[in-house]
């Protein structure tokens, strides 16, 4: 089930095993027999800085959201130190519209740990967790047993494959909350505490995971490695564009024909994604909007998706690549009531650490329930968009800039739907002589 | 205070999965694993943990406030969440909701009267492009609509 049917526009990188109709996941035999873990043994041969030569010559960027260069981040790493170093997946996957890292871990489990025994022998680490947020219960089991079946084997454990190499990798079971897709609020949890994020820097690569110089990556990011290793860094560069290397998964959600995972090179326009891979708006329905990386990205309008979905090219455009969720909205769309049910999520996953985003969430989820009521005033419309600049920047996290990030862009680009639903409900109006309870 | 076999086994290999002394890591999948059999987070179990893990029960009062999936308050056997966030929303997940409550007579957060279905909005669940999803338990349902979600609900009914 869950994968939806190819398309001939895709280039399969990360997903060339899969197979359409789905079935099993590819176990480590059949895995073996098509060129799996031999990036890793080819990463056995070469030094560690060649290793992450050749991840930064690929321009490698994490697919989780911020999109940091991947070589880089494992370079931050000091081989040195007595400390031991940790490998940390990120699987937490809740930005809303992401359903990415669960098809690849459901389907090729044994490239995630392959992309985690290459990072570590870059690194220098001997132990890794896979952080798996909880609902995936079932995509975490499966990972168990392809742990189990890469131990038995001798990918896993003591002396790998005879190269003296030590590595140990389980997986770790999130319990429901967005913000430990963060990754410091993410090694807290793994250390068995309230996912709240911690002060940087100092970054994980100094002070990760117990303290301990650590990588942490997407999913994704992860399954990205082994190719990388296998046909080398510029091979992979060559498919996006500089400085996006590769090929990236879009999960294609909302009101399309064809709503499914595809994987596209980075750099693909935006607008043939939506119609040629999508299938178009739903219904004969005309564009309205787009949601390009995830519910936290601004939003872009029906004539600003004519551009490369690259980092840089959305980035240029007012938003972001985010964590690949392409949420498509058609014309009947109430973006009103679009932006309540956005707020009302981060206002339900603010930690509470800092005050911007605990306070700023919750008041414009209030706001804007309110606006979406019709009960709401025009003032209210300039206080959206005034708390949502108050709050963008001033959070220890990304949580309070991932909330402020929608709402500033969709009061702006339509604020005339806002200024519709004012005086649309009958308002409460108080009895002739009463006192009021505050005076403004 | 004992657990099932297959647990302890879990248990006794999950401790080993983090650095010496720092066994409190264990914690939060601790707690959800022992959830999942014993269908809720007791007293008995906190203090379990705590003696487990050597950690104090406030620690553990503190994760258990944190985390949505981990709840004190007795579920229903099946306990069916639907989500509502912008993918499903935008293909029916509120409708879908309001759907829900009316065929079960409950609420969010509530259990039905024999104990059987508890029902809760919760955000995205990570099936964006196979909205609207729910989970009942830990299972995934994808393009659900009303009447495949009412044969669901009759399906778990009778399974009891």
């Amino acid at each position: 089930m869950l994968l939806n049917q190819p398309h001939p526009l895709e280039t399969r990188v990360l997903t060339r095993r899969f197979e359409y109709p789905q079935r099993d996941p590819i176990w480590v035999d059949e895995f073996v027999a098509k060129q799996g873990y031999e990036g890793f043994r080819k990463a056995l041969g070469m030094p560690p800085d060649e290793i992450i030569d050749e991840v930064k010559k690929s321009s490698l960027r994490g697919r989780g959201g911020a999109g940091f260069p991947a070589g880089l981040k494992w370079s931050f790493v000091d081989r040195k130190s007595s400390k031991p170093k940790y490998v940390v997946v990120n699987g937490d996957e809740g930005e809303p519209g992401t359903c990415k890292d669960r098809v690849l871990m459901e389907h090729d489990p044994h490239r995630l740990i392959e992309g985690c025994l290459i990072c570590a022998r870059a690194i220098g680490a001997e132990r890794g967790w896979v952080y798996i947020r909880g609902e995936y219960r079932f995509h975490i089991d499966i990972l168990d047993k392809a742990i189990e079946q890469a131990y038995e084997r001798g990918y896993l454990g003591e002396n790998i494959l005879g190269s003296g190499m030590t590595f140990h990798l389980s997986t770790h079971t999130g319990a429901g909350s967005y913000e430990c897709g963060e990754e410091s609020a993410l090694l807290e949890s793994l250390e068995g505490k309230r996912g709240n994020p911690r002060l940087k820097p100092p970054f994980p690569a100094t002070v990760g995971a117990f303290q301990c110089p650590t990588t942490v990556n997407n999913v994704e990011t992860f399954c990205a490695v082994p190719d990388i290793l296998l046909n080398g860094g510029d091979w992979y560069h060559a498919l996006g564009t500089p400085k996006n290397g590769g090929t990236r998964l879009v999960c294609l959600s909302g009101h399309i024909n064809n709503p499914g995972v595809y994987e596209v090179p980075l750099g693909f326009n935006m607008k043939r994604l939506i119609e040629e891979i999508g299938g178009g708006v739903w219904k004969g329905r005309k564009l309205k909007a787009v949601i390009p990386g995830g519910s936290s990205s601004p939003i872009l309008t029906a004539d600003e998706i004519d551009i490369p979905a690259d980092y840089d090219s959305l980035a240029k455009a007012g938003s972001m690549l985010g964590s690949g969720a392409t949420m498509i909205c058609d014309e009947t769309t109430d973006m009103v009531k679009l932006l309540a049910r956005v707020m009302k999520f981060y206002a339900h996953e603010s930690c509470g650490w800092c005050i911007p985003c605990r306070e700023g969430t919750a008041w414009l989820a209030k706001i804007l329930a309110r606006l979406d009521e019709g009960a709401g005033m025009t003032r209210d419309i300039d206080m959206i968009d005034q708390l949502a600049t108050s709050m963008f920047g001033r959070t220890f996290c990304a949580l309070g800039d991932a909330a402020a990030m929608p709402a500033m862009s969709i009061v702006r680009k339509f604020r005339h739907e806002f200024e519709a639903k004012i005086g649309s409900a009958e308002v409460f109006v108080p009895a002739p002589g009463t006192q009021p309870l505050v005076v403004l | 205070m004992t657990f099932s076999q297959e647990l302890e086994a879990r248990f006794a290999k999950m401790i080993g999965n983090y650095p010496p002394g720092r066994q409190k890591g264990a914690l939060i999948p601790m707690l959800l694993y022992a959830q999942d059999d014993i269908g809720q987070i007791t007293d008995e179990l906190i203090d379990e943990v705590s003696k487990r893990l050597s950690v104090k029960r406030v620690e553990i009062e503190e994760v258990l406030g944190y985390y949505t999936m981990l709840h004190r308050e007795k579920r229903g056997r099946r306990h069916v969440q639907i989500c509502t966030n912008v993918s499903c929303m935008l293909r029916g997940g509120e409708e879908l909701w309001e759907h829900a409550r009316g065929k079960l007579g409950i609420g969010n957060k509530q259990t039905t009267a024999d104990g059987s279905i508890s029902l809760e909005e919760v955000e995205c669940i990570g099936a964006c492009s196979w909205a609207p999803a729910i989970l009942v338990n830990y299972d995934f349902h994808f393009n659900v609509t009303p009447e495949s979600l009412d044969e669901l609900i009759d399906g778990l009914r009778t399974k009891q």
